[in-house]
Order: structure tokens, then sequence, then C-alpha cells
């Protein structure tokens, strides 16, 4: 066994200490009738060719395109300290911090990312535990149900698909989930129908426990959130919004235009992608609703000789005590991704926050032009910050043939979104303070090839690619 | 003998100087959020502090001295399977082939990260002797729901719309009567009997037309093998009831017991346990999910598939129409995942039985030798960990097995597990797994039949203790009745651009 | 030795009647049982609660009880205080720190309960 530490002696003396003559003994209590058959696995392999082994498959994914991609999982810089402070084994081999006298660093690092949550989102408590985005915002949509004592969510169709997938398992067995619609056309096409989210509000036989909506939305447009709280709130409903960090640099904070609830993925501070997690979600709440967020929370108090110091509080809310009365089976917290958040926000700083989401406008504000200019117009006419829909003719196999060109043109919308009106020909794509001016010249090129080329196409040979 | 840091350190906001920092960000350019309606923009910059990346540095360096972890020194938690988490893991979940790719990313770009998930889903089908594994849950509580919810789905499929109890032993985890209460279901409790497995004669009493599943931990929180499994299982089947296992102890019985085999209908890994994905201060982990025949067609959605000419692709959204959906973003914690085929690869068929056979026997030698000073409440050969208990020492001395537990901690060591399962009196779960020497079992064992002389002859100094940590004993009730839960109220406070 | 007007549960809840309202709370013995007090979640009042059901939790910094109703009633009010300073149940458990009040609906509901003797007598028999 590779990391195991007994030699032979070692055991014999275990045994002899024990009496026995055979480890088998230890599992005469296995009926003999259920013991295993063999295991059929690869044989051992040692760290030299395993190592070879992992960077070989490694090789095998393609992450040297140049990608426009983003749909909830966003490409930033971080800074070398983020990573090379994250390998310390004190952060990472250890556990929960159930003995708070030897876990000081964590919980001290968990409080200090709730602090940095709570100033990014506005709003007072904030739970480490959260798996992603979409476990969040379906553990806020739980929470609405609860604090309200009614059963029906209300969930707009610019929320991610997986979240509102998600959301609907979550919610599947007790609660009801309603999807809000999206406005077809004009200035506002591509945003949450608020005429219909007043009518569903206005239904006295079924109560709405809570409201949720993106900001920005899942195809990169700003929704009203201001009215949004308005409307849930006079319905007696509560508001959760969907949030993604870096934009709160720039964005209103949840906090300050009146949801209740604030949920959203933590990626984007310093996480990287790996192909779907493990991520961060962010779970923020009011303080009425202190009690109702599931989770560890860590609070400050002091030692027995006055000594300033952290521990977990609120313990009695949690699965381990309070079993089937528990507001969530939630035992994770997600200490490891919440202290990357922390050193990213530490690093990166308050300035520095705000360059990234606005250095991220500035670049996808040029790529929308270089898409205009290569005949590639936007499928929305709304504010966006970094991320917009464009649309393509044969958008799904345009996009298959960029890939061969190095290019990852975002994502396909009717494969995401396929049973979304008005999306066919979409293209979702985004920009970051890593994406490069060549990076837009070469995507912006290609396409005007492709559509060339592509039967049906646009004549976009007379329009120029953009010199910048 | 101190075993973490001396110092305390200030909060960030503590430390934060206006215009400190900066330098690692181009400004962006004048008007580059121009077309944002004013009223979608912030009115004051978020109040984070400011800090120079020496600041930064210092800050976490100095906090994670003041941890205990693994890499430190023993950690014996019992039920959560501290192993060793081997540094070639980190080193290939880094890769930057496997951490950058995007989780939208077209399939044909992922063939490397889909080919490991769909070889993981089958190693661990083999391990557990189940037909199929889904790697979307993002932790051990997730994949129970997630188990939990295809039971829903399988009976109500059937027709079978009255089956809403889950029966669940009082040992068990919390998370078992929290899953299923979260997924609709009556929680009813089972006592253990006095060998610590569970009592028939009430598990029988309470099964019965309206019981949907059965979570058993198997081996159970106690450390003990449910001999009466085949039985127990039976009588799930003849009911019409799904067992559903706890896989939270599998580091005990790799390649002796594969629940597939033996009957279970479905089980969860806790690969941060068995597969020595690190433990991360509480997260990340992973929570794949096995499934028998019967639950197959539920599975979470995408499923990793492999097409006839080899090459890898995830389901499309609506492709099975009977999966209970999502219980998350994507496809998984793949970077956990990344870590756990490592050491299925590294360790193989051969060396994961070993991994088993060398837990449990440390686990008895260690009992053997805590037995010296200590109640042993189940004396019968445990798995992976067992319960001790200071029941006999609080007579005597007064003093406590959370008092023991602190004292450890001044002799170097991680407590156990304290107050768990709630069914022992002053309980310790102790689990050594199998990368700790004989060595450190002794020096551990010395350690806590010395603390058991010290609560004879100086009971304070056990009562007291710990005294070589950064802070003593904890004001837990102030910290619950007025909970400080950030830095400060909101402010909102202006900070202009330094530069 | 438990107060002797009062009446109570094997779970630990007491109860002094007083014409038709009752006042109710947890024993010394169970709240030292528990330990530090930190949150009690008590019912609106309007709301009705039957004898012997749960009407309410109580929470320690590491357990967490069921409260459960000595008498059926409506209740009548909760404790305010509590929720500034559940410390009160550990401090007077008799007095400041009562939960709620009832509008009792049948007064015979006190013979199913013990007497100060027979409740110390079970505390006594651990």
């Amino acid at each position: 066994m590779p990391y195991g530490p007994h030699t032979t002696a070692d055991r014999e003396r275990m045994l002899a200490a024990l009496g026995i003559s055979s480890v088998d003994e230890l599992f005469d209590d296995i009926p003999v009738e259920l013991r295993a058959s063999g295991l059929d696995l690869p044989e051992p392999e040692p760290e030299l060719q395993l190592s070879a082994r992992l960077q070989a498959l490694a090789g095998r994914n393609r992450t040297d395109l140049v990608s426009f991609l983003g749909a909830g999982v966003y490409r930033h810089w971080s800074p070398p300290a983020v990573d090379q402070l994250l390998v310390r084994g004190e952060w990472y081999t250890a556990y929960t911090p159930y003995q708070p006298e030897v876990s000081q660093g964590t919980l001290q690092s968990i409080y200090e990312y709730q602090s940095l949550l709570a100033e990014l989102t506005g709003l007072p408590v904030v739970s480490a535990s959260h798996y992603d985005g979409a476990a969040a915002t379906a553990e806020a949509a739980l929470m609405a149900c609860r604090q309200t004592r009614r059963d029906r969510v209300l969930v707009s169709r610019a929320v991610h698909p997986h979240y509102r997938d998600t959301v609907r398992t979550y919610l599947g067995p007790r609660l009801e989930l309603d999807e809000l619609p999206l406005v077809a056309d004009g200035e506002r096409a591509g945003t949450t129908d608020l005429d219909a989210l007043e009518r569903l509000l206005a239904d006295p036989d079924h109560p709405i426990a809570g409201v949720v909506l993106a900001q920005p939305n899942f195809l990169g447009l700003l929704e009203d959130m201001p009215r949004v709280a308005e409307l849930a709130h006079a319905a007696g409903a509560l508001f959760v919004a969907v949030v993604e960090p870096v934009s709160l640099a720039v964005l209103a904070p949840p906090g300050a235009y009146g949801a209740d609830i604030a949920a959203g993925e933590g990626q984007p501070l310093g996480i990287p992608p790996q192909y779907g997690g493990p991520y961060l979600g962010i779970l923020a709440a009011t303080e009425p609703l202190v009690r109702q967020i599931p989770g560890r929370l860590v609070g400050m108090t002091t030692d027995l000789d006055g000594r300033r110091a952290f521990v977990m509080t609120l313990r009695a809310r949690e699965q381990d005590i309070r079993r089937d009365k528990a507001a969530s089976n939630i035992c994770t917290n997600q200490a490891l991704l919440a202290l990357a958040a922390s050193i990213y926000l530490a690093a990166i700083g308050p300035h520095g926050l705000r360059d990234v989401a606005a250095l991220g406008a500035a670049r996808a504000r040029e790529l929308e032009e270089a898409l205009a200019a290569a005949g590639v117009p936007r499928l929305h006419p709304g504010p966006y910050l970094n991320e917009f829909a464009v649309r393509v003719p044969s958008a799904r196999a345009v996009h298959r043939r960029l890939i061969e060109r190095g290019i990852l043109a975002g994502l396909v919308l009717a494969d995401a979104l396929p049973d979304q009106p008005g999306v066919d020909d979409g293209l979702l794509v985004c920009a970051t303070e890593v994406t490069t001016g060549d990076d837009i010249d070469r995507f912006a090129a290609a396409l005007a090839d492709e559509l060339r080329a592509e039967p049906g196409g646009r004549k976009a040979g007379h329009l120029a690619t953009g010199t910048r | 003998m101190g075993v973490v840091g001396p110092r305390l350190q200030p909060t960030l906001d503590e430390r934060s100087r206006p215009g400190r920092g900066g330098g690692k960000i181009p400004h962006a350019p004048a008007g580059a959020l121009d077309r944002i309606p004013a009223a979608a923009l912030r009115d004051t910059p978020p109040a984070l502090p400011e800090l120079n990346e020496p600041d930064v540095v210092r800050h976490y360096v100095n906090l994670s001295q003041l941890n205990f972890a693994v890499d430190t020194g023993f950690y014996p938690l019992g039920s959560c399977t501290m192993k060793f988490n081997p540094k070639l893991n980190e080193w290939a979940a880094r890769l930057p082939g496997f951490a950058q790719l995007h989780p939208y990313a077209p399939d044909e770009v992922a063939q490397g990260t889909l080919q490991l998930l769909f070889e993981l889903e089958q190693w661990l089908a083999e391990i557990s002797g189940m037909r199929a594994v889904t790697l979307q849950p993002a932790a051990g509580a997730q994949g129970e729901l997630t188990g939990i919810l295809m039971i829903r789905a399988y009976h109500r499929a059937r027709g079978d719309v009255e089956r809403d109890e889950v029966l669940v032993p009082d040992s068990s985890h919390g998370t078992n009567p929290a899953t299923a209460s979260m997924a609709g279901f009556r929680t009813i409790t089972i006592p253990s009997a006095a060998d610590g497995g569970v009592d028939v004669a009430a598990f029988e009493a309470a099964l019965g037309p309206r019981t949907a599943a059965v979570m058993i931990t198997n081996p159970s929180t106690l450390g003990l093998f449910e001999s009466r499994i085949g039985l127990l299982l039976d009588e799930v089947h003849a009911a019409g009831a799904l067992a559903y296992m706890d896989g939270a102890n599998l580091n005990a019985i790799l390649g002796r017991f594969k629940p597939g085999e033996a009957g279970f209908d479905v089980m969860h890994f806790n690969v941060h346990k068995t597969f020595s994905t690190p433990h991360g201060g509480g997260g990340p982990g992973a929570g794949p999910v096995g499934v028998g025949e019967r639950l197959l067609p539920y599975l979470p959605s995408p499923r990793v598939l492999r097409e006839a000419e080899g090459s890898y692709r995830l389901e499309r959204p609506g492709e099975r129409p009977t999966s209970i959906g999502r219980l998350r973003s994507f496809v998984g914690n793949t970077g956990v995942l990344v870590r756990a085929y490592a050491y299925l690869r590294a360790h193989g068929g051969s060396g994961l039985r070993e991994v088993s056979d060398d837990a449990v026997l440390a686990a008895n030698y260690l009992k053997h030798r805590v037995a010296e000073a200590y109640d042993i409440p189940y004396d019968r050969p445990c798995k992976h960990e067992f319960v001790a208990s200071a029941t006999g020492l609080k007579k005597s001395t007064g003093v406590r097995t959370l008092d023991v537990a602190k004292r450890l901690i001044d002799k170097g060591f991680h407590p156990p597990t304290i107050y768990f399962p709630l069914i022992v009196d002053e309980g310790m779960l102790i689990e050594p797994t199998e990368t700790e020497s004989v060595e450190t079992l002794d020096a551990f064992a010395d350690a806590l039949v010395e603390i058991a002389a010290e609560a004879e002859s100086d009971s304070e100094l056990v009562t007291t203790a710990p005294h070589t940590a950064p802070v003593r004993r904890l004001d837990e009730a102030t910290a619950a009745r007025q909970p400080n839960l950030r830095w400060r109220p909101m402010t909102g406070r202006q900070m202009p651009c330094p530069d | 030795m438990v107060p002797p007007d009062l009446r109570y549960t094997k779970d630990h809840e007491w109860v002094r009647l007083d014409g038709d309202e009752a006042t109710i709370g947890i024993t010394a013995y169970a709240a030292d049982q528990l330990g530090d007090i930190v949150f009690v979640e008590l019912p609106d009042a309007g709301r009705t609660v039957e004898q012997f059901a749960a009407f309410g939790v109580v929470e320690s910094v590491k357990a967490v009880s069921d409260l459960f109703a000595p008498v059926s009633g409506e209740v009548l009010e909760a404790n305010g205080s509590l929720s500034a300073q559940p410390e009160l149940v550990n401090e007077e458990p008799f007095g400041a720190g009562w939960m709620i009040r009832l509008r009792v609906s049948d007064p015979s509901q006190l013979d199913d309960l013990l007497d100060a003797a027979a409740y110390d007598a079970l505390v006594a028999a651990g």
C-alpha cells in the first residue's frame, strides 16, 4: 500500500497484542454468504507511472482554446499568492473546526469570509457551507418557504438553467415551482417579464413564498431588481437575488435594493473552473433570517482568559443536533473554497476587484463592437455587464467549426436552454480581464470567415473586422 | 508540547490601511461602465480591506499555524477517516488541463476528464457491488438526498405513494434523519440492541407498508459490523421498501463486503474519508452515489456516457426523462474526483484491501491499548473505529470526556469525536486510519492512559485543559446568545482610489 | 425540592394554574441538563396547543429539546424577554424564565400531571 507505514513486524506486533494470527479473524463478523467477491480493479500504479498517466489525461482536455465562454463560470486571473497559501497542509488537511482551541485559523478565516461577503452583498448574515451557486439558490428557496410558511416559489427563466433544475429537485417532494417568462421583444427583451410576475403574485389562491431573479441574468442582461423587491414584498414574499460576486464590486448589492437573500456562485473569486467544481455557494441573508440560514456559522467570542477567539455558533440549528428537525442536511462547510475567496479578495483589494469588474465590462464592449462589425449583432438590446448573447446563423455548426480554429465561441444557447423561445441562433459570449484585444480580433475574424462560408450566412465580406 | 503556533492574529479589517495594496490589475478605461444605468450601479464601493501582499501572506501563514491538521499530527476523529492526503493528488488536480477546463466545454474538448470520470464510476461500482454510479453529488449529505429522492421516485413510478416513512437507527449520523425530512419523509428512529446492532424486534415492528426506505450505516457509527444485515435486508425488501447504505464507514470493508452484492439498493461514498481527498477544513467533498438495478432509471442527470466508438459524452438536457434531475450545477466536484481517481489508481484492488485490513487492525490494536484506562462499551472486534467511554473515570474523578479531549490537545493530539454516537454515555469515537504508524498509536494510547492518571492525581489539570493551545476554552453561550458574525455593521464607507 | 404549588410533566415542564390561566416553563433540573440556554422558540399568541404535544423548542449550545404542553389551551402570551435574554431560563426557571401563558381549555387535565413530590422522585430516580 503506497501511503501505509506498517512493516510486517508492525503488523505481527499488533496481531500478537490482540492474540490472533491473522487480520482475517477481525472480519469474522461478516457473514460468510455476504463476503465480497474479489475487487476487479487495475493493478496498483507507482507514482512515477501514475503521474505520467494523469498528465496524459489532463493533456487530452483542450484548455488552449481562446475562450469566450462564461455562463456561470468565469475565467479570471488569480494572484499566485492564493494558491500558494491554499496548499499549506494546515488548511486543507484539517477538518470542520469542532475543537476551536486548535482550529482558530480555520475559524477566523471563515469569520473573515462572512465579513467580506457581507460587505459585497450588503447582507449581514453569511454562511460558508454551500456547495455551489445552484445548491445555494435551492437552499435560499427553501428558506423563503420556511420563513413565509408558504409553498410556492417563482423562479425567472433568466436564472441559470442548472440552478432552476436544482431548485426544482430540492423543492420537489413538497413544494411548487413556477417559472417566470422572459420579455420576448423590445427594449427589455431577454429580461424577466415583470407584468407576469405581478400577475402571479396577485393570485390569492397561490401565495408566493419567494421570487428568484439573477443579476446579471443568465443572458448577461441587467434586471430591474429594486422593482422586483417592491413587488415581492408587497405580496408578502421574500426576494432571492442570484448574484455573481465580482460584479458586486460595481453593481448595486442585494442588500441595497431590498433582497432578503443573496445566493450565487463564488467561483469567480479565485477558484479555477475545473470542469464543474468544487465551487463555493454564496448564501447571505438579512438579520431576521439568521435562524433560517442553513449551514455552519462562525461567531466571535472570548476564551476563559478573555482573549478574542472564534467558534462555530448557533450550532443547535444543524443536522448533527437537530436531526430530522434540522433546516437542512448540510454538513459540509466549504471552508477551503471560502478561504480561496477570502485570500483572493484580500490580495486583489477593493480597487483591484472594481478594476476586474470594469475591465471585463470594457472588454465585453470591445467584443460587442468587433462582433457587430463582423456581422454578428446582439440578440437583446438591454444593458449588460460583461456577457451578452449574439445572433449567429447556424450557431451550433459555427461554434463547432470555431473550435477547429482554436476558439471557444461561448455557449450555444439552444443547447443550454432547449425550451426557451427566441434563442435558436444565439451564442452567449463573455469577456473578462483576461480577454485580450488579440483574442477579440481572432474571434471576430474567424466568425466573419465562417459566415462567408455558411450557406445563407450574412454577406460579411464587406465588413471590416475592426483594427484596434 | 505546543502543537500550534502561539500567535493570535488581527483580522484582515484591522490590518487594512487606506491606500495599501494594488498593482495587480490595470485600471479600467474611463467610461467602462457608462452604458450601465445608474440605478443598477453601487453607490459606494464595498468596504473591503486594503492590504499589500506581504501582509496578506503573513496573515494567512500565521493563521494556518493556529490549526491542527493531518499534516501536523495524529487526528483520530472518529467517523471522519482523517487519513493522509497524498501530495501527488494535489499536484494532479492543479494540472492546467484539469483545473482550467470550463464545465460547459463541449464534450470533444473534455475527453480526458470525461474518461477519468467514466473510469472512476466503473471502479466505484465495482467496489460497492452496485450497478452504476453518479458522481454529481457535491458531498455525502447531498448523496444521501440524491439516494432518498431516487427511492421516492421509484415508489411513485410504481404507484406506491403511501410510503412516507424512513427508518433510521438511533446511532446514525444526523444527516440521515435530516435528509429524510428534506425529501418529505417522516423519520422513524430505531433503537440499538445491547450488542450495538439494530434492535431487530423494534425494526420489524416499525417496518411496514408505509416504509419507503431504511438507512443503515454499516459498519455502524459504533464501528461495529451489522452481522444481521442479511436478515434486515431481506425484511426490508419483503416489506416493499428499499435499503440505503450510508457509506461513511466504507474504509473498514474495502474488498471484504460489497453493499450492492449484499442487497443494498443505493449507497453514497464519502471520497474525503475513504479515498483520501482532503477534508479542507470542512469541505469541499464529493458524494458519489451507487445504485442497483431498481434505481438505475432515476440517477441524476447528466450521466457520463461512453459511445460505441470509444469517445465520451455527457447526457443532454432531457435525454432521460425518468431522472430525478439535478442536485447542483454541472457534472460534479471534478477537482475532488481527480484526487480520488489518483488514489484508486495508486492502490489498485490489492492496495484497497490492504487499506481496510490495516485500518481495522490499527483500530483493534488501539482499542486494546485504550482499554487499559477507559471503558469499552461494546467489547468485540471493531472495524475501523471504536467507542471508548469515560463513564468510569467521571464517576471516580469527575473528569468528563470533554476534559479528556481537551487535555489530549496539550499532549499533541487532536481529540477524537466526542459525544457521538449520541447513544453512548461520555463517548469517544476513535478512528486511527491505516496511515498512522504503530509508534503513533502507542503514543496516543500512552497519552490517554496518562490523562486518566492525571484525572486521579490532579483533576483540575485536566478539567482546565487545554493549557498550551493558542486559546483556552471558549464562551460558547455568549457567542450563541449575541451572535457576532462579521467584523462590523454594513458601512459602505467611501474609499477613493489611491492612485 | 421543586415549588410545591406547581404541577409537572415527565418531560420536565411545570405549570401554574391561576383561574383558567396557566403559566408554563421548564424545571431547574431540565435547564441544568440542557446547559447554557441560548434560544427559545415559542408560539404566537392565539395559537392553540394540545396537552403533551410540542409547542416550542429550547436550544442550548449543543443540544435542542422540544417543549411539551402540560395542558391544552390557547396561547395568551409568550415570554418576550427570552428572545433577548434566554439565560433567564437558566437563572430563574420557575420565575422570569417562564415560557408561555395559556387559557386552559380543560382544567381537569392537571390531574394527569405529577405533583411536586412525584416529580422530585422522578428526578431522583434519574
